[in-house]
C-alpha cells in the first residue's frame, strides 16, 4: 500500500489488459478465463498458492505461451499472435523464477547484452570495432555503468555470474531486464531464497525503479509483507482462476484469498 | 610480482573495453607477432616454415570459425570439414574461370560461397540443437563430400579427381603452385590469419559476440532481451563457414599444392573440432593452442625419438599418437572443459600476484 501515488494510479491509463485468457497444457488448465488490468505507472502485485498460474500467465503476458483463449492489449494495441523478442520489442522486459541469466559471461556482459536491442552498428562496424562501433559501444556502457552503480555491484562486473552467489545473481538479472528500458517490467519472485537483507535491498531497488524511471511493474511474490509494502494493486490467482482483485488490504480480508491460502478443500 | 597490472588506471570506458586492456598482455601480443613477421621468416628453416608454421596459421584460422559457431554460440557442427572443402573448390573454380584475377582476392571470395552454404546447411539450427544438430550438420558433410567425389565438373573433369593448384603470381611473384617460395606463402597466409583473428576479436568482443554467448547461454533469455534466434544463429553459420572456407582455400592453395577429395572429409571435421575443445570452447587464443596441440605434437613425436637415438616405427608413432590424443581429449572434457586458454588464464592469475600466494 503505496498512498503516496495511490490515487493517481487508481484512475491511471491501463498499460496492459488480459481479457478472458485461458491457456492448458494437454489436460491441465493453467489459467482458466483471467481477465485483469495492469496501470501505467503502479506496482502490480500477482500472488497466489503454488501451481495458480502466475508464472503461467506472466509467459503469456510476454510471448511465451500462446493461449488458447482471450485477448492481450498493451498499450492500447490487442496482440495476436506474439514471440518473447516482439514482446521485448514493444518494451516488455522480465526476470525469471530461477535466474536465467547467461551464465558463462560476466555479469558486465549480461547486462551489455541487455542493450542489444538500442544498438543498431552493423556488422561491418562490429567487425572493425572502432568508430561508430565504439562510440556506441561507450554510449551503452556508460547506461549499464548507472545501473551497475544503482544496483550496488561495481565490484562483480567481471565476474562470470555462474561463480556468483544467488542474490547476486538475481541482482544482475534484474539490472539485465532495467538495461532495455522496458516499459512494463514483469518480477518472477525477484526475492525467492533471499534472507531478509536481502530482500530489503530488493524491494528498495524495486521501489526506485517505479520512482525514478516511471517503470510499471508486475510482480510475482509469495512474500505478503512484501506485496503489502510494494505494490499498488494485487490480483490473486488459484487452480489457475482469478479470485481476487483490489488494493492489498481489501484482498487481505477477502474469504475467498484467506481460504486458498489456508489450503480449504474446493 | 612480474605480471602486474597496478597503476595501471583505465582513465576511460575506451581503454577499459581494449581486448587486450593489460599492459603486460599487449607486449606479449607485439613479441608474439615480431617473432612471427620477422624472426621466423629470416631464420627460420624451410622445414619449420613449410611444414610446421604454414599449416599450422591454417589450422588455427579453421579452428577459430568452427569455434565462432561451437565455442560462442553452442551450435555443435560436423560439417567443418566439408566447408572448408567449400572453399578450396570454390577457389579453385574461380581462378579457374578468371585466371587473371588476384588469387588472394579468390582465396577470401571463397569464403563467401561456404558462407552461403553453411547458412542453406545451418537453417534447421532454429528447430534442433545438440546432437540432432551435429547430425544434421554431418548430413551436409557427407552430401558434399558426395559431391566433390562425384561431380567431376568441381576437379575440373581431372582423370585424377584431385583438384591442382595452378600457378598464380600477384606483382609479378609466384604466390600459389611450384614454383611459389615458402615465405612468399607464410606471408600470405599469415597476413590472412592476422587480420581475420583481428576480426574475429573485434566481433566476439561487441554487440555481436555478446548476441551469440546469449544464445549459447540460454537461448529463452536471449529472446526475451529482444535478440532473434535464427538470424542469430545464421549470421554465426555464415561467418564461422566463412573462416572454414578461407581456411580450406588456404589449405590447398597454400600447403598442399593439389588435394583430394578425402582431404576434406569428415576425419577433417574431428581434427578441428578436437582443437577447439583442446584449445579451449569460447577462446580465441584457445584456437592457436588447440591446432599447435592437435598438429604439432605429432610432429613432435614423429621426430624426436630418432633424434635421441631411440629406434620407433613410425607406425607406432601413429598408434601413439592416436593414444596420446584421445587421452588428452578425455582429460580436458573431464577436467577443464574450457581447455588450455583456461590454464593459460590461471597460469597468468598466479604470475600476477607472484610471489604471493593468494
Ligand atoms: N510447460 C508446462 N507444461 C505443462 N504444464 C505446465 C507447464 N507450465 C506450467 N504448467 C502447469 O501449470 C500450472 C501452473 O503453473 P505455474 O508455473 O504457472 O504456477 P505458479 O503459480 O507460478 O506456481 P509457483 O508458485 O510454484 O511458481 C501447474 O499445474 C503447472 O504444473
Ligand atoms: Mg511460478
Amino acid at each position: 500500500m503505496r498512498a503516496p501515488d495511490g490515487p493517481d494510479v487508481m484512475a491511471g491509463e491501463v498499460l496492459l489488459s488480459v481479457a478472458n485468457v485461458s491457456l492448458s497444457f494437454g489436460g491441465v488448465k493453467a489459467i482458466s478465463g483471467v481477465s485483469f488490468d495492469i496501470r501505467k505507472g503502479e506496482i502490480r502485485a500477482i500472488i497466489g498458492p503454488n501451481g495458480a498460474g502466475k508464472t503461467s500467465m506472466l509467459n503469456v503476458i510476454n510471448g511465451f505461451y500462446q493461449p488458447q483463449e482471450g485477448v492481450i492489449t498493451f498499450k492500447g494495441k490487442a496482440r495476436a499472435k506474439m514471440r518473447p523478442h516482439d514482446a521485448a520489442d514493444g518494451g516488455i522486459a522480465r526476470t525469471f523464477q530461477n535466474v536465467a541469466l547467461f551464465r558463462g559471461m560476466t555479469a558486465l556482459d549480461n547486462i551489455m547484452a541487455g542493450r542489444t536491442l538500442k544498438m543498431h552498428k552493423n556488422l561491418f562496424w562490429q567487425l572493425l570495432r572502432h568508430g561508430p562501433a565504439m562510440v556506441e559501444e561507450v554510449e551503452h556502457r556508460h547506461r549499464v555503468e548507472e545501473i551497475i552503480d544503482f544496483l550496488k555491484i561495481q565490484e562483480i562486473r567481471r565476474t562470470p555470474v555462474a561463480r556468483l552467489p544467488y542474490g547476486l545473481q538475481k541482482r544482475v538479472e534484474l539490472g539485465r531486464a532495467l538495461a532495455m528500458e522496458p516499459d512494463l517490467l514483469l518480477l518472477d519472485e525477484p526475492m525467492a531464497g533471499m534472507n531478509i537483507e536481502e530482500k530489503e535491498d530488493m524491494s528498495r531497488f524495486i521501489l526506485d525503479v517505479n520512482e525514478h524511471y516511471g517503470t510499471t511493474i508486475a510482480l510475482i511474490e509469495h512474500d505478503m509483507g512484501v506485496v503489502m509494502d510494494l505494490s499498488d494493486r494485487v490480483v490473486v490467482l488459484d487452480h489457475g482462476i482469478k479470485i481476487a482483485d483490489g488494493t492489498p488490504a481489501e484482498v487481505m480480508k477477502n474469504q475467498a484469498v484467506i481460504d486458498a491460502y489456508l489450503g480449504v478443500a474446493h | 610480482m612480474l605480471y602486474r597490472e597496478a597503476g595501471q588506471f583505465k582513465s576511460s570506458y575506451t581503454a577499459d573495453m581494449a581486448v587486450f586492456p593489460i599492459l603486460q598482455d599487449r607486449i606479449g601480443l607485439g613479441i608474439v607477432l615480431f617473432i612471427a613477421v620477422v624472426i621466423i621468416p629470416y631464420f627460420g628453416s624451410s622445414f619449420l616454415i613449410q611444414a610446421i608454421m604454414i599449416p599450422f596459421l591454417i589450422f588455427s584460422l579453421a579452428s577459430i570459425g568452427l569455434n565462432l559457431l561451437t565455442g560462442y554460440t553452442g551450435l555443435l557442427s560436423l560439417g567443418t570439414g566439408a566447408f572448408m572443402g567449400v572453399g578450396a573448390y570454390a577457389c579453385y573454380k574461380l581462378t579457374t574461370y578468371f585466371p587473371g584475377v588476384n588469387i588472394i582476392v579468390w582465396i577470401l571470395a571463397s569464403g563467401f560461397f561456404s558462407a552461403a552454404v553453411g547458412v542453406v546447411f545451418g537453417l534447421p539450427s532454429l528447430r534442433i540443437k545438440g546432437f540432432y544438430l551435429a547430425v544434421a550438420t554431418l548430413a551436409a558433410q557427407f552430401f558434399l563430400s558426395w559431391c566433390f567425389i562425384r561431380q567431376p565438373w568441381f576437379y575440373n573433369y581431372n582423370t585424377s579427381g584431385a583438384i591442382e593448384v595452378p600457378t598464380r603470381a600477384l606483382f609479378g611473384i609466384p604466390v600459389t603452385g611450384a614454383t611459389s617460395s615458402f615465405t612468399t606463402r607464410y606471408f600470405v597466409v599469415l597476413g590472412i590469419v592476422i587480420v581475420m583473428t583481428w576480426l574475429a576479436s573485434n566481433l566476439v568482443h561487441g554487440r555481436i559476440g555478446r548476441m551469440w554467448m546469449a544464445v549459447r547461454d540460454m537461448d529463452l533469455a536471449a529472446e526475451l532481451i529482444g535478440i532473434r534466434l535464427l538470424q542469430t544463429k545464421l549470421l554465426a553459420f555464415a561467418i564461422s563457414s566463412f573462416y572454414s572456407g578461407v581456411a580450406g582455400a588456404l589449405l590447398v592453395f597454400m600447403w598442399y599444392g593439389s588435394a583430394e577429395p578425402s582431404v576434406f572429409d569428415v576425419n577433417l571435421s574431428f581434427f578441428i573440432l578436437f582443437m577447439v575443445i583442446i584449445g579451449g570452447l569460447g577462446s580465441l587464443t584457445g584456437s592457436f593452442f588447440g591446432a599447435a596441440l592437435i598438429f604439432i605434437l605429432p610432429i613432435v613425436l614423429r621426430y624426436i625419438p630418432p633424434k635421441l637415438g631411440i629406434p620407433i616405427q613410425s607406425a607406432t608413432v601413429d598408434h601413439i599418437q592416436y593414444m596420446v590424443i584421445g587421452a588428452l581429449i578425455v582429460i580436458f572434457l573431464i577436467a577443464e572443459p574450457a581447455g588450455l586458454a583456461r590454464l593459460w588464464q590461471i597460469g597468468k592469475q598466479k604470475l600476477r600476484v607472484w610471489p604471493f600466494p593468494y
